[in-house]
């Protein structure tokens, strides 16, 4: 008589499938979906705020006047109509003369940076990333096998210095950095933003040490202060992928991003997404070409600007008035994230749990590093809740860590954390997309 | 006489799930299995969570009976079952006070123990005896009463979450603290090596039955969140390896616990085998897991019985009770 795993295929997965389960923290964040939790802990845009009648009507006819084009298979590249208008979206961004046959449309930015970890990454290799950094770029490079080096942030984002030390040490171990991937605008989930100075300083050393950089950017037309920084790749053209997507400035339910490439990589990116999704959502693409054609949509974009600052202005306000002492977080000027580092001896993903009976929810800062480090800090996101709510929720936030403070003062702070983890830890410890 | 609700009579079914609990995404998986299984067998039958809506869906359209699959607080700790109870509709499982007591873990220990059965030494003690009394003082005596290596497990609650085996006393603060995350009561308990199983109880009309014995073996040692809930990380035998005698003592013991805590219609009993053979309970659910990886369905399974039918005779016994 032989047990059962009640998984009958246990032998057979791919290397890259191990360590993937199910976690505590994970269950938790299905009590966080309830309406009577305020939850800080998703990455969803305001979407109501959306002029959904209209949108409504426009896609209405995109089926009935174009249904035979857009509910057909489109080619993988993407329609040109659209490669057309993302040219002019960059356009506003500053990466100017950008052509559209250099745009590669994606299955939202996540499958451009899945695109790119295919293209370039090979077991073993190594990725630098912030530390921390978006938890689905650390999910795309585990499935590619690949190994991430954090490089360490400051409120003037990347540290250049830090980046070069990164790069000498892989380089003594004797493995392969690939690429730099990088959010270096209103950074998820740290909020800071790379400054002019280190922009160049970040691109001269990638330069030199022949690194290529992947530029994420989902966020940096949702400036409050002025306009962003100038991209990496409307400053440098040669070894920078820049990857964008429209989820942060029109409807994530669309997915609907992509990657401009130099020609030769764009050729193969293409052919790598034909083989992966055939060709992205002709449906989708025809809706977000009619919304940047028909609808005011550089407007909606100056609304969420505003409805995010109101709220990042009340969040940063609550954490002032309510935080207990030794609590520090930085300041965005854009995007949608604020992280939070906690008073010493606090640990976030042991206090999720009291959080949760808190009816309050948060990224437990483990969730945005792929080596187990992230214990001391937490990820708040403030556009999704009202500005009551997000107030209501730093409320709640306050007590849990006080009442974790006391328990602490009895048994001692939290242990070191443990740097060894299983791969795939880190999307153990965030939310699912759907989490608003 | 107990009506068979198995051929597709006209009885509507809610069954709970969901709820506000740490166990809130096992329950809704739960829940999809029961619903399931009950369709299967030709009931009719709803999910519904325990939420604001309840109540009102309850009032405006009642149905004949309910199955928790609720686990957590609002499904175990007895305070659903006073309001389904309040509105008149039944519901399969047993009643609120045998609810709450099982729930419980150091009073359904208490009970366990005054009915006789084995159950390891415990101290339970909420945290704010340690903050009051200093707790270097309180853990270096539970130490000394108890001895290492421990259990600390949250008093109430399941699914293994909060809890820790402790094998040096350096580590005791750091578990009571992940303890005391989840409840502000800490059961703190002598650790019992042995095997690990898992003993389903059902009453399908003729007194409780136990079905074959699950023994637990997880991947990595530890029958934590993971290994309970990811298919593949732990190896189940059902029945377990366990000889004649020993499956016979270890049943006797876990049907006696069931009785001792006036349960009614199924519950799950978690017992160590030490080597020797005796069993030690370790803690009753009167509101088991029914996901693809819970221990009562494999029971069920390796009984070669079917879960929807066994339901749909609870259900009936329920109807009937009502």
């Amino acid at each position: 008589m032989t047990g059962t795993t009640q998984d009958d295929y246990t032998d057979v997965y791919a290397r890259r499938v191990r360590g993937m389960q199910t976690s505590e923290i994970r269950a938790l964040f299905a009590v966080a979906s309830r309406p009577e939790v305020v939850s800080l802990a998703g990455g969803s845009p305001y979407i109501a705020a959306l002029p959904l009648d209209a949108v409504g009507e426009m896609l209405g006819s995109l089926a009935a006047d174009h249904g035979t084009v857009s509910l057909q298979y489109g080619i993988g590249q993407g329609t040109v109509e659209l490669r057309e208008r993302i040219c002019e979206v960059m356009a506003l961004s500053g990466i100017r003369g950008a052509s559209p046959d250099d745009v590669v449309v994606t299955v939202g930015g996540q499958q451009a940076i899945d695109l790119l970890a295919r293209l370039f990454l090979d077991p073993g290799d190594v990725v630098l990333a912030e530390g921390p950094s978006y938890v689905g770029a650390l999910g795309v490079f585990q499935a590619a096998q690949a190994q991430v080096h954090h490089v360490p942030m400051d409120d003037e984002g990347l540290i250049p210095a830090a980046l070069e030390e990164a790069i000498a040490a892989v380089a003594r171990s004797g493995r392969r950095a690939k690429f730099l991937y990088t959010i270096p605008t209103f950074q998820n989930p740290a909020g800071v933003t790379l400054t002019e100075e280190r922009r160049e300083q970040v691109l001269d050393i990638c330069e030199r040490a022949g690194l290529l950089v992947v530029e994420d950017d989902p966020y940096g037309m949702l400036s409050f202060e002025g306009d962003a920084p100038l991209p990496l790749r409307a400053r440098r053209r040669d070894g920078v992928f820049y990857v964008s997507t429209f989820s942060k400035t029109f409807a994530p339910g669309l997915r609907v991003g992509w990657i401009l490439a130099p020609h030769a990589v764009r050729e193969k990116l293409v052919m790598m997404s034909e083989a992966n999704v055939l060709c992205p959502s002709a449906f989708a693409q025809g809706a977000v070409t009619q919304y940047l054609t028909t609808m005011p949509w550089r407007e909606q974009v100056k609304s969420y600007r505003e409805i995010y600052r109101e709220r990042r202005d009340v969040l940063l306000t609550a954490l002032r008035d309510l935080m207990p002492a030794g609590t520090s977080w930085t300041n965005p000027t854009g995007g949608l994230f604020v992280w939070v580092t906690l008073p010493e001896g606090l640990d976030s993903k042991a206090m999720m749990p009291r959080a949760i009976a808190a009816r309050v929810a948060y990224v437990p800062g483990t969730g945005f590093y792929a080596d187990g480090t992230g214990t001391t800090n937490m990820r708040l996101n403030f556009s999704y809740a009202s500005p009551e709510r997000l107030r209501e929720g730093v409320r709640r936030l306050a007590g849990v860590m006080e009442q974790d403070l006391a328990m602490r003062a009895v048994f001692g702070p939290a242990p070191a954390p443990h740097h060894h983890r299983r791969r795939g830890a880190a999307a153990a410890d965030a939310p699912g997309p759907d989490l608003a | 006489m107990i009506p068979s609700m198995a051929s597709g009579d006209d009885v509507r079914v809610m069954v709970l799930a969901g709820g506000l609990s740490y166990e809130r995404d096992v329950s809704l998986r739960s829940g999809r299995r029961v619903l399931d299984a009950l369709r299967d067998a030709g009931v009719h039958a709803e999910t519904q969570d325990a939420d604001v809506s309840l109540l009102p869906a309850l009032q405006e359209d009642p149905p004949d009976a309910v199955v928790i699959a609720l686990h957590g607080a609002v499904g175990e700790d007895g305070s659903l079952r006073g309001v389904l109870d309040l509105c008149g509709v039944p519901y399969v499982g047993c009643d609120a006070r045998a609810s709450r007591v099982a729930w419980d873990k150091p009073s359904a220990k208490s009970m366990l123990r005054e009915a006789g059965i084995p159950t390891p030494d415990w101290v339970a003690l909420p945290h704010d005896r340690f903050s009051e009394l200093g707790a270097v003082a309180v853990l270096d005596r539970i130490v000394d009463r108890l001895g290492l290596p421990l259990m600390v497990k949250p008093a109430q609650g399941g699914s293994g979450l909060g809890a820790a085996v402790v094998r040096e006393d350096v580590d005791l603060p750091a578990a009571m603290v992940g303890c005391f995350a989840y409840h502000s009561t800490a059961l703190v308990e002598k650790y019992v090596p042995g095997k690990n199983v898992a003993v389903s109880i059902v009453d399908l009309g003729s007194g409780p039955q136990v079905l074959p014995i699950v023994e637990i073996v997880p991947r990595d040692g530890v029958y934590d969140y993971a290994a309970r809930y990811t298919a593949g990380l732990t190896t189940w035998h059902a029945p377990a390896r366990l000889d004649e005698e020993t499956t016979a003592r270890v049943a006797e013991t876990a049907l006696a616990a069931h009785k001792a805590l006036g349960l009614r219609d199924l519950s799950r009993v978690d017992v160590i085998v030490t080597e020797d053979g005796s069993p030690q309970v370790l803690g009753i659910n009167v509101s088991p897991g029914l996901t693809e990886t819970s221990l009562l369905p494999l029971a069920v399974h390796a009984a070669g019985l079917d879960l929807g039918h066994i339901l749909a005779t609870l259900i009936g016994r329920a109807v009937a009770r009502a």
